[in-house]
């Protein structure tokens, strides 16, 4: 249980006119001495004045307040919150790589270019996708991407008729809201009783105004689809493209590829399914693999190896243009490369496998006591679900803020939409049959709490920094800056 | 090892699941799918893959660089990435509960607060993924906020920025962008701005430093634009914002920046760091995460995620955008950086890149054959109109160890012989000097 830490004050209350963390040199002149006094700056900014011990004593006080993967089990669902090897931190933050610019001459950045390359090659051999482009920044960028990518494809066979992105009930807000900004109108559709793709709604929603089907496989209730070909086909039939979100593929990698499954384009994200930590909230990378018949359409530029040299000059007449300024979140991208580098096929199976057998552990142990929503064997992830009625009035976010107090980070609450009072639990492939025990144990311990004194759990949480906290009135009268 | 289960585990799981096999358990997955062959290259140890990578890394060449163009290579004092590499900020997710992620809220809400305070701004969001995407979303909120069609662009908007605005205004119905030109000094055309202003025009997109370097008009440009009817919505740069004029003191509606240049390292260009303000009628406009204060039920300050029924989460298609991770650990590398400059340390390095800039300008518009183009006031970069094309200057220079700069007939007709050059704090007297004399036997 992590202690209780007193309140921390904004750094712009800490500071003292005159403080000064760094110093630099002195300029010989005044900025007047180079712009006119209109181009100048009129007001001193409301900047913190700290020095840098006071600094360092601020943000690490900070960084204390925070749970972490290093620190707590994580099990926040379709997140997948798995370890990242440290050596991926050090390797793409090497000076080679770190202090490059990205207009240099390329012959001056050829090891950059050459890692990226190596990275879109072994992303074609993952999924058996004909092309990768590094450029989208993170998942909901590569999912942009994709979309942006299918609409270029379809204007180029002059099909402009294709208005519509079909996307089940239980996808990522993402989805809906990546195909509204590509400027096609939204088609949802309800998913089966057990949790898939509703083929009869699918069938009726698809028709020749389809441009995209989005799928997640395995889905955001852990299951994968079962039927994913027929799925395609039918997709297909229609003269629409399947794109597959790969936010969950670390269940993926090495038991299927997407391409056998019939993807037409599919982005992954580095920073989930491969080797990236998630940094609070980003930079993650995005890439987007295509199928050949799409691959010429996406985003420009790609590396391409000509005559033993790296570039980035090659043209691509047909595609969508740019989605970012330069190339890519190039050092989470060499993160990426990293962990492909230190598995093999088999250890990439075992990966998968470990992720698949860990949810299941982790279903099997809390299912009576906690409702598993679906009751079968799941991928990635479990979504079980709990009737406050039946609770002692406790709902799922009262047992998310207790989970902190037993020293755990909570699942994913609330999500898929389609389960009331979700809990959707990744443990992911790399935590020990020993930790998920002793999650399983707070979650039981949790459960007894909540037959004998349910307002211990209503009030979680009672370690941390804060009380829960009163999110309505921020937004009613927001502050959002000092 | 990456995974730690042993046999033993192995086996004590399955037997709680019920199976017999860990194959058992993919049986949803139908057969013929299963197990493909991958073909993937030897794995390497945790020594092997640290050797080549150094290898790798190696194989670039480390230039002196001369390049800005959009990413800028500063100085990061030590304590930036000390501080922001702690597993506690580096290993967090966005902080969905809050009660147990109050470091990285309160570092976003400081974060936000310094973005407005640089630009003298209203209201801030989290991040965006660059300064490209930001202005692309800002372009995507001024359409929404006017109900205008037609975003008008400054030609010496960077290119990339262009190229971005476009991939993301293209598929909304009606919309086009067209570009308001130069005049001879390397600035907009006043008059010609004015004339393309109509009342169609949503916003006008001013790059003040624009690409070519030059310093914008800027209070002339936003009263033409607000008497339009249109927004405006600066492109800066927060380096020279410590110097320069705000967007706010020129009444700017949204100000987007890359923010790369606050203590993150260039990266061959990514991540970057895209800043976006606005003014506080816009608030609930903008796309992307915003942290806010709100009290605990003891009455204590506490941040969380706020104004969230503008995103993809709650709203899903009817969300300001789709956007979801952003650059929360650029952002934290840009408030570490801040805090330790402080204003008084942010006005020394902002002179510095004036004064080395303008140095070396002096020196190299002197040699033969070449001139300072524009004679507007610039920060840090400037074009340089060279005798031979700017390519074979970056060849030549590339031999004595140094990067020229970008060669700006790429992308600008007609400016084959132009090189867009860049001197930052981290060049001293003595590179400014080296690359002068490196210049000057080329003609």
């Amino acid at each position: 249980m992590k202690t209780i830490l007193p309140h921390n004050a904004l750094s712009l209350e800490k500071s003292r006119p005159g403080r000064r963390g760094v110093r630099f040199e002195q300029a010989e002149k005044h900025a007047s001495a180079y712009l006119p006094e209109a181009y100048l700056r009129k007001s001193v900014p409301k900047l913190p004045e700290l020095s840098e011990f006071e600094t360092v004593r601020h943000f690490t006080r900070l960084s204390e307040l925070n749970y972490c993967l290093d620190g707590e089990f994580y099990p926040l669902g379709s997140c997948t919150m798995k370890y990242n090897p440290k050596a991926y931190d050090v390797l793409s933050a090497l000076p080679g790589f770190a202090n490059v610019h990205p207009l240099a001459p390329e012959s001056a950045v050829q090891g950059t270019l050459e890692a990226l390359y190596g990275l879109q090659e072994l992303l074609k051999k993952v999924t058996g996708l004909a092309a990768f482009t590094l450029q989208p920044a993170a998942g909901a960028h590569g999912e942009l991407t994709g979309i942006l990518t299918a609409r270029a494809y379809h204007d180029a066979r002059k099909d402009f008729k294709r208005t519509e992105v079909i996307v089940p009930d239980t996808a990522h807000g993402t989805n809906p809201a990546t195909a509204h900004m590509a400027g096609y109108t939204v088609v949802n559709i309800k998913s089966a009783p057990d949790g898939r793709v509703d083929k009869e709604a699918l069938q009726q929603a698809l028709s020749d105004k389809t441009a995209v089907v989005m799928l997640t496989v395995p889905n955001t209730v852990g299951l994968f689809e079962t039927d994913i070909r027929e799925i395609a086909d039918r997709v297909h039939k229609a003269g629409a493209l399947f794109y597959l979100d790969g936010a969950n593929f670390n269940a993926l990698a090495g038991l299927v590829k997407p391409a056998d499954m019939g993807a037409d384009l599919m982005h992954l994200n580095v920073h989930k399914s491969f080797a990236a930590p998630h940094g609070g909230g980003g930079p993650g990378a995005g890439p987007v693999g295509a199928a050949a018949h799409v691959a010429p359409f996406l985003p420009k530029p790609m590396v391409e190896l000509k005559n033993g040299k790296y570039t980035l000059s090659g043209k691509m007449p047909k595609s969508l243009g740019k989605m970012k300024a330069f190339f890519g979140n190039i050092a989470v991208c060499l993160r990426g490369y990293c962990y492909l580098r230190q598995f093999d096929g088999q250890t990439f199976r075992q990966i998968a496998e470990n992720a698949v057998l860990n949810a299941n552990y982790v279903r099997a142990a809390l299912k009576d006591k906690f409702n598993a929503f679906f009751d079968c064997i799941c991928m990635h992830e479990c979504v079980l679900s709990i009737n406050p009625a039946e609770m002692n009035g406790v709902h799922t976010s009262d047992i998310a803020k207790r989970l902190l107090d037993y020293g755990f980070y909570a699942p994913t609450i609330y999500f898929p939409l389609i389960v009331p009072e979700a809990m959707m639990v990744e443990p992911t492939e790399t935590e020990s049959k020993q930790m998920m025990d002793a999650f399983v144990d707070a979650m039981e311990q949790i459960y007894t709490e909540i037959q004998t004194e349910p307002q211990t759990v209503k009030d979680a949480p009672h370690s941390q920094c804060v009380c829960r906290i009163d999110e309505v009135s921020a937004a009613r009268e927001p502050n959002l800056r000092w | 090892m990456f995974i730690p289960h042993t046999q033993e585990d192995r086996q004590e799981m399955l037997d709680k699941i019920g199976v017999s096999s860990v194959k058992e358990l993919l049986s949803q997955i139908p057969q013929d799918l299963l197990y493909p062959a991958l073909d993937l290259p030897r794995a390497l140890s945790e020594q092997e893959l640290t050797a080549h990578m150094q290898a790798l890394a190696a194989r670039n060449k480390p230039l002196k660089n001369f390049i800005g163009a959009g990413i800028y290579e500063h100085f990061i004092p030590a304590a930036v990435n000390a501080l922001s590499s702690r597993g506690e900020f580096l290993t967090a997710y966005t902080p969905y509960q809050a009660e147990a992620s109050q470091g990285t809220l309160q570092t976003i809400y400081e974060f936000q607060s310094c973005m407005c305070a640089l630009t003298d701004m209203d209201v801030a969001t989290a991040s965006h993924y660059d300064g490209a995407t930001a202005l692309a979303e800002a372009a995507l909120a001024c359409l929404r906020l006017t109900n205008r069609t037609e975003i008008l662009i400054s030609a010496a908007l960077h290119p990339h920025y262009k190229e971005v605005l476009q991939t993301y205004v293209r598929h909304q119905p009606g919309v086009c962008v067209k570009e308001a030109p130069l005049g001879a000094d390397g600035t907009l055309d006043l008059e010609a701005l004015s004339q393309r202003l109509s009342d169609k025009t949503a916003c006008f997109v001013l790059a003040t430093p624009n690409f070519f370097g030059c310093l914008e008009q800027a209070e002339e440009v936003s009263s033409r634009v607000h008497q339009a009817g249109a927004l405006l919505t600066a492109v800066v740069n927060p380096i020279a914002l410590g110097v320069m004029q705000t967007p706010g003191s020129y009444n700017a509606d949204f100000a987007v920046a890359e923010g790369q240049p606050l203590g993150n390292a260039m990266n061959f260009g990514g991540p970057g760091l895209g800043i976006m303000t606005a003014k506080k009628a816009y608030m609930r406009q903008l796309p992307g995460r915003i942290v806010g204060i709100a009290k605990d039920k003891n009455g204590r300050r506490a941040f969380v995620l706020t104004l969230q029924a503008r995103e993809q989460h709650i709203r899903r298609e009817r969300a300001s955008s789709n956007i979801c991770s952003n650059e929360a650990l650029c952002a934290l590398n840009a408030v570490i950086y801040l805090t330790l400059l402080g204003p008084a340390g942010l006005a020394e390095v902002a002179e510095l890149n004036l004064e080395r800039a303008h140095q070396l300008a002096e020196r190299v518009g002197k040699l033969p054959g070449f001139r300072v183009k524009y004679a507007a006031p610039f920060f840090n970069e400037f074009v340089l109109e060279c005798p031979v094309p700017a390519k074979k200057i970056i060849q030549k220079l590339e031999k004595k160890g140094l990067s020229a700069g970008y060669a700006l007939g790429k992308d600008f007709k007609g400016m084959e012989n132009c090189l867009l050059v860049c001197a930052t704090e981290t060049k001293t007297t003595e590179d400014l000097q080296a690359y002068a004399e490196a210049l000057g036997g080329i003609k």
